[in-house]
């Protein structure tokens, strides 16, 4: 999933699983001015409490219904205005991946067959609206993820028993069977038609957040809907603020799961270019930016700012699609070629260098289960990559590499293309708007041969990866929603797959063995190329402090203290 | 002794016994050129574009002998010499946290980055040169298919008149209604995509042609539209109406007759209508619809800079200045041809 046109690709990957928002290791360098932990531990902080952060990115990231919106950006502003029955813990560093119970007592009871999930609700947890969370939400909030059709509906959350029905005919879902609540123990059980080991992770997603059962089964774009957290928004327009005020009706209930916010009001800018963003940071101004930094602002950054600056793994990859259904990439040879080629050093330094990228050797990143450590293409070796040309039969080809028309994505984009040049091929680069270019590569009916993309996991699981970007499921020829972007279809690959998620409900350290083991074949196989995993660079103001980057969601914004 | 009538000097003094054998009188052509060997500007801006068309015609042999690089080949990874020194062409940030990567500024070395590396490690100078070639290249042959195309519409329209007259000058309303940028950057936009094919015309989507092709198109009516004007002024002269009486056809009275006549008006317009066509050239290329990778142009160099506006301005700087230089030039000297084929025409005033 991109970083800014994650709206158009979310609405677009209905019967795919497809990524959002990012995670990330520990910190590799990170110069606030608090250690987090210590904060953390500590409690909440009085002192620090009140003030108003000032966020600012280039653009507003759609709509506001946490059941619709698939982007990065207000995914991490969604974690301090609504709760799902699972929340991955608000912390820094490596504990951010896991799993707490947020909305619910406890972590759900689990049948034996691993079919049904039993959650017992917190009681006294209020909206913003003033109503209080009971188990009539938590079911109307389910039915809601397809009656308006979400995103996700067909694919994270399709194994829901009724899913099926609700999927086909949203307008009359009930999810009979699949979400069902008990008043009296004040309990919610839902049941899967299949075992599925990664639902706890994707209940913590916003798009199972509960919602007020009155919520209306439609899009509610700039209509904020009161959620359960510490901030609700008083007014949005997608052109200009979002204002974030504190839930009059909030109280903490799991300082793990979603603990009270510092600022009194966050307001959240829309409209200046990341290069403006940065100038208003080191003026105080502003307190952070969304966007990517601007690579020519880089290194005064990291030398003049350095202790406001923080740098962070995210659980991400770069990588170059190759179509294994059109020539010269339907030849594996041309595609082991290219991958020998490519410099991989050359492209971080495109990103900004060595700290604030790794080379990717493999296609799950460091830090998501099944990453394994091995690298059969380490250095370019181009009189090899010209021999795999020749051989594949395929020299002198035309090749058109399509990318995006951002900075980064052009300049990796030009360098593939004098690359396939010194490799024996005419290649042409064909630049094309960031609006339309992630839509444009998925569909094989425009025939792109190789293209720059990216992907952001949505959750800590390999098949977030792996499956959803190479599985047979995901190649929909025609479609503007084919995340498989190379077309790539083994079916023994695709059994391999099947069997690594069936074993993960046993034995997690044998899937991982197992993932570890198809990613380095699909690696040698090349029908996509691992170039960088990319690390977040956080910008923000001298008064900043508290910061706390979340591997999945980001830096927390509700803990940020500006007082 | 001597008079002035109406400007002329009549002389009035004693009938020689012998008269003087007369001189033919210099044409047009020969006047005009005198005129513009006598115009200082003129002559200077003439050199100056033929010097830079000269530097930028040599630029293989920069880039081969003086630079020894390819600048169209990504050198990221390269190093290269500064003060004895091997270093880095793009060289990681190592104070603080380290974080940027900056290509290597000017050296004032020729031998090695003159004017610094882009963000692919690429020689910016020897990139100038092979991109003055193409914004040269695109500049003039958009403008002679321009002056081709309008010369021959506005001909047309001028001479016939009637609906032939109305169709041609509703087609220039319609191009002239859209502004110059915006129908430009349409039709890059739709054109790029798939390339242009036009019954026997196919032109790749990645070509020169293309913007060559699209520039001229836009700037058809405002030369056209001059023309048209001055041929209908010409219907009634005398000699046209004798070629009528004399049984000359329409295609060889316009070949013939009108077109010497309008001819200087179309060679005023052609320098003029180069640095006009360059300056939307990069302009297009600059919001990368006009040129395409792996070609460069001062556009697309200017855009590759913006990126490192911050810390290697001189990318940005140096094409921008190759740009403005050609185009004042340009202008000075169409000023000069102006002057020397029309001096009575000083509707511009001195550029």
């Amino acid at each position: 999933m991109k970083r800014n046109i994650m709206i158009a690709a979310g609405a677009a990957l209905l019967a795919l699983s497809a990524a959002a928002c990012s995670g990330g290791s520990s910190p590799a360098v990170s110069a606030g001015q608090a250690d987090p932990s210590q904060a953390s531990a500590a409690g909440f902080q009085e002192q620090h409490k009140g003030g108003t952060l000032h966020l600012q990115a280039k653009a507003g990231d759609g709509t506001l219904d946490p059941h619709i919106n698939y982007s990065n950006g207000n995914w991490q502003v969604f974690q301090a205005m609504y709760d799902g029955l699972l929340a991955f813990k608000k912390v820094g560093g490596e504990a951010s991946y896991d799993l707490v119970p947020d909305l619910a007592q406890a972590m759900p009871q689990v049948s034996k067959d691993g079919k049904s999930y039993t959650f017992t609700l917190r009681k006294g947890v209020k909206f913003a609206g003033g109503g209080e969370v009971t188990v009539d939400d938590v079911v109307a909030s389910f039915q809601r993820i397809y009656k308006v059709s979400g995103p996700t509906s067909g694919t994270f959350y399709a194994g829901i028993v009724g899913a099926d029905a609700c999927v086909k005919k949203p307008g009359e879902c009930t999810l009979d069977g699949g979400v069902v609540a008990d008043k009296a123990k004040n309990t919610v059980t839902i049941n899967l038609v299949e075992p599925d080991s990664e639902f706890p992770l994707k209940l913590a997603l916003p798009h199972a957040a509960v919602l007020p059962k009155d919520t209306p089964a439609k899009d509610q774009g700039t209509t904020p809907i009161g959620g359960t957290g510490p901030y609700a928004a008083a007014s949005y327009d997608p052109n200009k603020e979002l204002r974030l005020v504190r839930n009059p009706n909030f109280t903490e209930w799991s300082r793990d799961a979603q603990p009270q916010g510092y600022p009194d009001e966050i307001v959240y800018s829309y409209g200046l270019t990341a290069e403006a963003a940065v100038t208003a940071i080191q003026n105080g101004q502003a307190d952070w930016v969304f966007d990517p930094l601007p690579a020519d602002r880089l290194s005064e950054i990291g030398a003049k700012y350095a202790s406001q600056a923080h740098v962070n793994q995210l659980s991400a990859f770069w990588y170059l699609p190759l179509n294994v259904n059109l020539a010269p990439f339907d030849k594996p040879e041309a595609r082991q070629a290219l991958n020998w080629a490519i410099d991989r050093d050359a492209v971080v330094k495109m990103y900004g260098g060595a700290n604030v990228a790794q080379p990717a050797c493999s296609i799950l990143p460091p830090g998501i289960p099944g990453h394994a450590d091995f690298c059969d293409f380490p250095k370019p070796d181009l009189a090899k990559a010209k021999q795999l040309v020749q051989q594949s039969g395929t020299a002198g080809q035309e090749v058109s590499v399509v990318v995006s028309d951002d900075d980064v994505s052009k300049q990796i984009g030009e360098y593939v293309r004098s690359t396939l040049e010194q490799i024996g091929y005419r290649a042409k680069l064909k630049v094309i708007s960031t609006n339309i270019h992630f839509t444009y590569i998925q569909n094989s009916k425009n025939k792109v041969q190789v293209s720059v993309s990216q992907w952001y996991a949505d959750y800590p699981a390999a098949s977030d990866f792996l499956h959803v970007l190479l599985s047979c499921a995901s190649f929909r020829p025609g479609s503007d929603s084919s995340i498989n972007i190379s077309g790539y279809c083994d079916k023994d690959v695709d059994a391999r797959m099947a069997e690594a998620m069936t074993l993960d409900r046993t034995d997690k350290n044998a899937a991982n063995v197992k993932w570890g083991e198809i990613d380095r074949d699909l690696t040698k196989a090349s029908p996509i190329i691992p170039l960088f995993t990319p690390k977040q660079v956080d910008f923000v103001s001298s008064r900043v402090g508290n910061y706390q980057f979340h591997k999945q969601f980001f830096m927390l914004v509700s803990q940020l203290w500006v007082k | 002794m001597s008079a002035t009538v109406n400007g002329a000097v009549k002389e009035t003094g004693p009938i020689p016994a012998v008269a003087a054998p007369v001189r033919p009188s210099a044409g047009p052509w020969r006047q005009a050129a005198t005129r513009i060997l006598r115009n200082r500007s003129a002559l200077a801006a003439g050199a100056g574009l033929l010097l830079i068309a000269l530097v930028c015609l040599l630029a293989p042999v920069y880039a081969g002998s003086i630079a020894h690089t390819d600048p169209f080949v990504s050198n990221i990874s390269g190093t290269t010499v500064v003060g004895g020194q091997e270093v880095p062409v793009l060289q990681q940030s190592t104070e603080g946290l380290g974080l940027g990567v900056t290509p290597i500024g000017p050296t004032g070395d020729p031998a090695h980055y003159l004017l610094g590396a882009d963000n692919q490690g690429r020689d910016v100078m020897a990139r100038l040169l092979y991109g003055g070639r193409n914004s040269l290249l695109i500049g003039i042959s958009s403008a002679l298919l321009c002056c081709a195309l309008a010369t021959v519409l506005g001909v047309l329209a001028g001479y016939f008149g009637g609906w032939i007259d109305a169709v041609l000058s509703r087609f220039f309303d319609v191009i002239w209604a859209f502004p110059v940028y915006l129908l430009a950057i349409c039709l890059s936009v739709v054109l790029l995509t798939s390339g242009l094919h036009l019954g026997p015309v196919h032109i790749d989507a990645g070509s020169l042609a293309l913007p060559i092709v699209i520039i001229a198109l836009i700037y058809v009516p405002y030369v056209a539209r001059p023309l048209r004007g001055q041929v209908m002024a010409l219907r009634g002269k005398e000699f046209l109406q004798a070629a009528v009486g004399l049984g000359a056809s329409d295609a060889r009275i316009m070949r013939r007759e009108v077109l010497p006549n309008v001819l200087p008006t179309v060679v005023v317009f052609l320098p003029l209508m180069t640095a006009l066509n360059m300056l939307t050239e990069s302009a297009l290329s600059f919001l990368s619809v006009g040129v395409q990778s792996p070609d460069a142009s001062w556009g697309t160099i200017i855009n590759d800079g913006l990126a490192l506006l911050y810390t290697r301005p001189m990318i940005t700087i140096a094409a921008g200045l190759f740009v403005a230089l050609t185009a004042v030039a340009l202008n000075v000297f169409g000023d000069g041809v102006r002057d020397a084929l029309d001096p009575n025409a000083r509707l511009r005033g001195g550029a």
